[in-house]
């Protein structure tokens, strides 16, 4: 018995064709997978069913009825709840006004009896949570669990989790794998938005994989294997890439950052003492849960962010303070972590290109507009960029502008590279190029920094792996003796290794 | 000395009335997410409107009651521009207070013409709750609007916000509109709710001065307090009981510079210091308060669901 029939579903937005007659069943009591790229559909076909998208085709029915969901309300009264990327929640309140938020009929909010109401609803759910909590203290799968208390709460028989384990620790999955393990045999229907393989083959009955807005198949997960779902999921076999290790017997530092300590946009100190060397050819992977104090890492070694002590040395030199110009003819190459920073997006792909070094493309104080264009044609070559020279930058895919990105920075060899979250939001195709670039860099004999919330990227590529937490490193492994379990100790802040 | 005292004390609160008010309203506003600049307009406007109406019905609570309505219309106007439309929260309630700015000024032409005197009207008396008391009888005897004001719109203020549901739904939809939207509450329901009640406050601050404590309508009655009304909010948090008491503070000053200027002291300084000693001590207030300020988190931001 189907509870929830999408059928032919079809969602334009302008230009793009989100989801083109796609067809989507869910089964009672099932945890199924929705699965597919970055730009795949998923998303939007789960809010065509909690109703904050209108479909512009198709029909909809809950437990065989037709039914047309105008908002989020009527999906709620239809017993279908969603736990989005980006929590639904305000921070400042509790965690029973959160639950309760839009749910009361009353006019009169008493607090004690709200309170009882979710700690009893908690209970009933076997979801772990202190009512009185304020939300802004809590953690990120705190938080989580709260989403999802909200929807049961709600009698939800359908519950829609987008990425739910892009935010959390290895330990925190586990506990909500837990949860919804619970949770379907008391007969709840699942629907797990996911692009990671490992989780999905783990956690779910079926899968459904999307793929350009299209349903490339369901399949039940037992029958098939991660590699199988894989070449759905990409259209071709090839699925990451290798790492070899590499003889580092006599490790050269590059990039060495001695008792570095800044603060963040509230005065408030974020980086703490922070030390490490980053040796010739070797990938220094920085993991941890967003917030820490990576970003203000990354930007404190490129000269965007002051430091309030310490040190920062290239090849011996110390550069601390200096700016990105400097930083730059230091041998420093800096791939932003927004793209949409790192470039002027209304410029062409030749003047971004060219951006970071003009001095070198300039001639009596003009433009040389031969070299630039000369340049720019040989990196797009050479970093197979889908796009014309003289294409607005706008206009690329966010693989493409990172290609434009790296092919600025890779383009002159730098000694060390700062990559803060190379690949977020880029599909799978483009990842996969991202990585296997900072790979040849790192043959080359480039000291890489890769700053990453991804640990299945940091693990895939690094040689050493130090973990954030709270401004600090507090443990740093080599790539062999680190396992996701110990790194996510070291990232909840539960123990330190030095 | 007793006697300055007791008297600066019940000045302060009548003073302090027509500023709490259009605070306690700002404050709904802006827990909801909207700044809405259009506080000093409405003022205006509620001042003319209620004195308008009152003069030509011969009811001042016929005035009174025309004053709020305008002012819950043009608190929903505000809406409009903000929440419908989605635009620019500091444009449109500039905008509003020009408009009702020179709205006033027309209509007070049309009806009073180019006079050279202020028009007036027999304004509310005081109630004197205690005549005889020699320290609470001057303190309580104040007009009914001061009353009802101190005790029972700054305090239901405070209910409304943090037990009521529909409070609940206020202070969240101006910290993250998504989760209300999320949680199939109409986002534009609630802002337009709290812009309205806003607005209603803001005109009856206005009509405050013009029906209770002038009687008469002049050019300059409002006069910055609007503005004043603002900083307050930010002064006290965003919460009602705090904000009341950054209005008392603005208000005590207000009544302690005009007694310093009726005493007449012969001082080296202008006695423009005085006037602008209420403004300084709000600009003083509103540094050190200012610091710890927790805007509300979606406050100025428009919600448009993707």
């Amino acid at each position: 018995m189907f509870i929830v029939e999408m059928q032919s579903i079809t969602k334009r937005f302008g230009d793009l064709l989100a989801n083109d007659h796609v067809n989507f069943e869910l089964r009672k009591g099932e945890i199924h997978a929705l699965l597919g790229e970055n730009g795949a559909g998923k998303t939007t076909l789960m809010r065509v069913l909690y109703g904050l998208y209108h479909p512009d085709s198709g029909v909809i029915k809950v437990k065989d009825r037709p039914v047309v969901i105008h908002s989020p309300k009527d999906a709620i009264q239809l017993g279908i709840g969603m736990v989005t990327q980006h929590f639904a929640l305000v921070p400042p309140l509790t965690v029973a006004e959160n639950v309760v938020l839009g749910y009361q009929n009353s006019f009169v909010l008493n607090q004690a009896q709200i309170e009882e109401s979710v700690a009893e609803a908690a209970r009933r759910f076997g979801v772990e949570i202190n009512p009185k909590a304020i939300v802004r203290h809590l953690s990120v799968g705190q938080r989580q669990r709260v989403e999802i208390l909200k929807a049961l709460y709600r009698n939800a028989e359908i519950l829609i989790l987008d990425e739910p384990t892009a935010v959390l620790i290895p330990q925190e999955v586990e506990a909500l794998f837990e949860t919804l393990n619970h949770l379907k045999q008391e007969g709840l229907s699942v629907v797990f938005i996911s692009h990671k393989l490992h989780e999905v083959t783990q956690i779910t009955d079926r899968i459904t994989v999307l793929r350009d807005g299209r349903v490339v198949g369901t399949v039940n997960t037992t029958e098939v294997t991660q590699k199988e779902v894989a070449a759905m999921m990409v259209g071709r076999e090839t699925f990451g890439v290798s790492r070899i290790d590499t003889d580092t017997s006599d490790p050269k530092p590059v990039l060495e950052i001695i008792d570095l300590c800044a603060n963040d946009d509230k005065n408030l100190p974020v980086l703490k003492n922070i030390s490490f060397a980053v040796s010739e050819g070797e990938i220094l992977g920085i993991a941890g849960v967003g917030g820490n104090g990576q970003k203000e890492l990354a930007e404190t070694i490129c000269g965007v962010r002051r430091p309030t002590a310490g040190k920062v040395l290239v090849e011996g030199q110390d550069v601390t303070g200096k700016s990105p110009s400097d930083l730059t003819r230091a041998g420093l190459g800096r791939i932003p972590e927004d793209r949409h920073e790192g470039m002027v997006i209304h410029l062409t792909v030749t003047e971004n290109l060219v951006l970071e070094h003009l001095d070198e493309f300039t001639r009596n104080g003009m433009l040389d507009h031969k070299a630039i264009r000369q340049y720019a044609d040989d990196l797009i070559q050479k970093f197979q960029i889908k796009a014309k020279p003289n294409d607005i930058t706008r206009t690329l895919s966010g693989g493409n502008m990172q290609k434009v990105l790296l092919a600025r920075v890779l383009a002159r060899n730098p000694k060390v590279i700062i990559a803060p979250q190379p690949t977020r939001g880029l599909d799978i195709g483009a990842t996969d190029y991202v990585r296997q670039q900072l790979l040849e860099q790192r043959q080359r004999g480039a000291a890489i920094l890769l700053i990453s919330e991804d640990l299945d990227e940091i693990l895939a590529l690094s040689d050493r792996i130090a973990v954030m937490y709270e401004g600090e490193i507090v443990g740093t492994l080599p790539a062999s003796e680190a396992t996701p379990e110990r790194l996510g100790l070291l990232m909840s802040g539960a123990v330190k290794e030095h | 000395m007793e006697v300055f005292i007791v008297n600066l004390i019940a000045a302060t609160f009548r003073v302090s009335t027509p500023i709490v008010l259009a605070a306690i309203g700002e404050t709904y506003s802006e827990r909801a997410g909207i700044l809405n600049l259009g506080i000093e307009g409405i003022m205006y406007f509620g001042a003319f409107v209620g004195f308008l109406i009152a003069d030509k019905s011969g009811s001042l609570w016929v005035g009174l009651l025309f004053a709020i309505l305008a002012g819950v219309l043009f608190g929903l106007l505000m809406g409009f521009f903000t929440v419908t439309l989605g635009v620019n929260q500091h444009v449109s309630g500039l905008g509003i207070t020009l408009l009702l700015s020179g709205l006033t000024l027309f209509m007070f032409r049309l009806f009073y013409g180019g006079r050279s005197t202020p028009p007036s009207i027999p304004s509310f008396q005081v109630i004197k709750v205690l005549p005889d008391n020699p320290i609470l009888g001057p303190i309580l005897s104040q007009y009914w609007l001061t009353y009802v004001t101190f005790l029972v719109i700054v305090p239901l203020a405070w209910w409304i916000l943090y037990r009521t549901n529909f409070g609940l739904k206020i202070r969240s939809v101006g910290e993250n509109p998504e989760a209300v939207d999320a949680a199939g509450v109409s986002v534009p329901a609630i802002r337009y709710a709290a812009l309205g009640i806003g607005g209603g406050l803001m005109a009856a601050g206005g009509a405050f001065l013009s029906l209770f404590q002038l009687g008469a309508f002049t050019h300059g009655i409002i006069s910055g307090r609007g503005w004043v009304a603002i900083a307050i909010v930010i002064f006290g948090n965003w919460q009602p009981i705090r904000v009341m008491l950054g209005g008392l503070i603005f208000g005590g000053t207000f009544a302690l510079q005009l007694r310093l200027q009726a005493m007449g002291l012969q001082l080296p300084v202008p006695y423009e210091t005085f006037l602008a000693l209420p403004y300084i001590v709000t600009i003083i207030a509103l540094v050190i308060a200012g610091r710890n300020a927790s805007y509300p988190a979606a406050l100025l931001k428009p919600y448009r669901r993707e």
